[in-house]
């Protein structure tokens, strides 16, 4: 048990290193955009506006946000803002605040992601611990087929089933996360409607996961059928599908890694893939975020998306940790 | 070595597509009527036709054109951010593991700081906070931000290298640090460098596409993802106009998939244990294959060397 506590603070600490870097970078590099936000602000709101009344908001608003300030003062109330949840105002929204917008959105997100993560990660290796384990035709096949898929960009795959099955051949509503008809609540009407709307993203992210799962796990696999429990196994007449399931629960563990260092581009790569369904997540409020200038939007949301993946990844490490002693053991050593 | 590469099908594909998409990419623009992507030639959204091969976009350009120079705009991007990303890997990766020690402890740790923050997010910083966004500009960024992942691989190989007897033999006969990771290091790891730049390469081409599709993607040119973020932002693919997005898609994919297949077969090539066979043929490894980055912030999910 003392070295597991080693092994947690061990990794704990390095994970609030990244974590620290992660709110440094988000909130210093805003501040290089030429001509602070605060004039891209006034520019947006005083369209009517000139001369002194111009001058006048700007200075109030170079007040509010606590520009005349010196930098490492402003990083300190950034810091304070953070830890009560505020992420400051929407520009494109003033004045409301950007947690309100990204609480709206993040369920969406959320619900996309984590089933999707989940069941691609376990239909992945399965599907590669077969494949390595069957060899010859069905190996090639579903290795190319794997590695074409996961090459695909996410956002390629959804272009193309949006196309292809929502509006060439119109089996699911091309756009969006419920129909423009409903509004989001708790009834058995609209949870169809968004369940309809689902399938679509949601396939998209899963097929392109596990075709990466897939190859990862084929290789791992390949490692283990030298194994000597296979070989024993199968010189008792074990059944196939026996025997592919503790190669599956031995390959898996490297998995777990592999998927707590890939959680980083899922997420992204899932983010942009909302945008091509115009599914109401954040990758939607984001891309408008852009479009508008809406600083305060985008760096709440990467810091988000920063601060989700380091503690997915850490919660990984740990469970890691916790599911093999030997790493345990070997880790609590050295860093 | 030549042999192998002969014999191996994957790569034989896998350059082929490369090699159409090259030439594709530096050649077609010099076709008469190419010379500009921004000519106005249609209206909005001009159906394929004899003398429009795919069409007009949304603001009546040829789509065609268009993807010569996207094309070619992606592969430049991804040369240059390639290049970087894997020179900055490399040195650092060298001289932890070379050195070990002190410097090792900090340059890994560093190193494993910035991996724990998705590369994607930092470049969404980055170019947010850019002002003038070129296509160099916007190669430096990607690869300033993706080497991570190199410097932890060749790390590995450089400190494995470090105890190998032709090392200790050069070293007794008074060669220097330069010398002996020039002459005695970088050779060996040429294959692995190789194959990472490879990966850097498809990375950094899906990186910027993924930027410019979010419309932060050089000003003034065509690349690949700006073409879909048009085509998106103009609710082509929900109109039917599907020579607007399919066509920047289809060679991205082709880009991608050509570039990881050509890894994997170099992998092959490289470690002849991993070629397939059947079960009963194989053995436990005695070394592991090359394990690389996740690849490409917006794109592809997992690592295919591992």
């Amino acid at each position: 048990m003392r070295t597991f506590r080693r092994y947690v603070l061990g990794k704990a600490a390095w994970y609030l290193l990244a974590l620290a870097a992660a709110i440094v970078v988000n909130w210093y590099l805003p501040r290089l955009i030429p001509g602070n936000p605060v004039d891209a602000l006034v520019a947006q709101l005083g369209g009517s506006a000139q001369g002194e009344q111009l001058k006048h908001i700007h200075d109030v608003y170079v007040h509010e946000f606590g520009l005349d300030k010196p930098l490492w003062q402003q990083f300190v109330i950034y810091l304070g803002n953070l830890l009560h949840g505020d992420l400051g105002r929407s520009f494109s929204f003033f004045p409301t605040p950007v947690l309100s917008l990204i609480t709206q959105s993040l369920p969406w997100t959320i619900a996309l992601q984590v089933p999707a993560i989940i069941v691609g990660w376990l239909l992945g290796n399965a599907l590669g611990a077969i494949a390595a384990y069957r060899g010859g035709w069905f190996d090639r096949g579903a290795f190319l087929s794997s590695l074409f898929v996961s090459s695909m960009p996410y956002y390629c795959l959804g272009i193309l089933l949006v196309f292809g099955l929502a509006v060439a051949i119109p089996l699911f509503p091309p756009s969006g996360g419920y129909s423009f008809a409903n509004t989001p609540e708790f009834s058995s009407e609209f949870i169809f409607d968004a369940l309809g709307h689902y399938w679509l993203p949601f396939i998209s992210l899963v097929v392109i996961f596990i075709g990466g799962q897939a190859v990862g796990m084929r290789s791992m696999a390949i490692y283990e059928l030298g194994a000597d429990y296979v070989n024993f196994g199968r010189s008792l007449g074990m059944g196939d599908g026996r025997i592919i399931r503790y190669i599956f629960r031995n390959a898996a563990l490297p998995q777990v890694t592999g998927l707590a260092l890939s959680l980083g581009t899922i997420v992204t790569g899932g983010l942009i893939t909302e945008i091509v369904f115009n599914y109401p997540g954040l990758g939607s409020l984001l891309f408008s975020a852009i479009r508008q200038n809406d600083y305060p939007v985008i760096s709440g949301i990467t810091l988000l998306i920063a601060v989700s993946v380091l503690v997915a990844n850490f919660l990984v490490e740990i469970a890691y940790g916790l599911i093999d002693p030997r790493i345990r053991a070997a880790q609590s050593g050295d860093r | 070595m030549l042999t192998a590469f002969r014999f191996n099908t994957r790569f034989q594909v896998a350059a082929g597509i490369l090699v159409l998409v090259v030439l594709f990419a530096v050649f077609g623009p010099l076709f008469p009527g190419r010379g500009d992507p921004f000519a106005t030639v249609g209206g909005l959204y001009n159906h394929p036709s004899a003398s429009l091969w795919l069409g007009t976009d949304n603001f009546g350009h040829d789509v065609f054109t268009q993807l010569m120079y996207g094309t070619r705009t992606s592969l430049v991007i991804g040369l240059v951010a390639g290049a970087v990303a894997t020179l900055i890997g490399v040195v650092l990766g060298t001289l932890a593991g070379f050195r070990g020690g002190l410097l090792e402890d900090a340059l890994m740790g560093f190193t494993n700081v910035i991996i724990a923050i998705p590369t994607f997010v930092i470049l969404i910083v980055l170019s947010v906070a850019l002002s003038n966004r070129n296509i160099v500009t916007m190669a430096l960024v990607i690869g300033v931000t993706s080497w991570p992942w190199t410097a932890r691989a060749v790390r590995a190989q450089a400190s494995s290298l470090r105890i190998r007897e032709h090392v200790d033999i050069a070293r007794l006969s008074g060669a220097g640090t330069a010398r002996l990771i020039l002459i005695e290091i970088l050779p060996y790891m040429a294959s692995y460098v190789t194959m990472a730049f490879v990966l850097q390469l498809a990375s950094a081409i899906l990186n910027e596409a993924g930027l410019s599709l979010l419309g932060l993607g050089p000003s003034n040119v065509v690349s690949l993802g700006i073409m879909l973020h048009w085509a998106l932002l103009w609710e082509s693919v929900r109109t039917g106009a599907w020579w607007a997005f399919v066509p920047p898609t289809l060679m991205l994919t082709f880009i991608a998939f050509s570039l990881l297949m050509l890894q994997s077969s170099m992998n092959e090539v490289f470690n002849p244990r991993l070629r397939t066979g059947g079960a009963q043929a194989r053995r436990r490894l005695a070394r592991p294959e090359i394990r690389q980055a996740p690849v490409g912030g917006a794109g592809v999910a997992a690592d295919p060397g591992a």
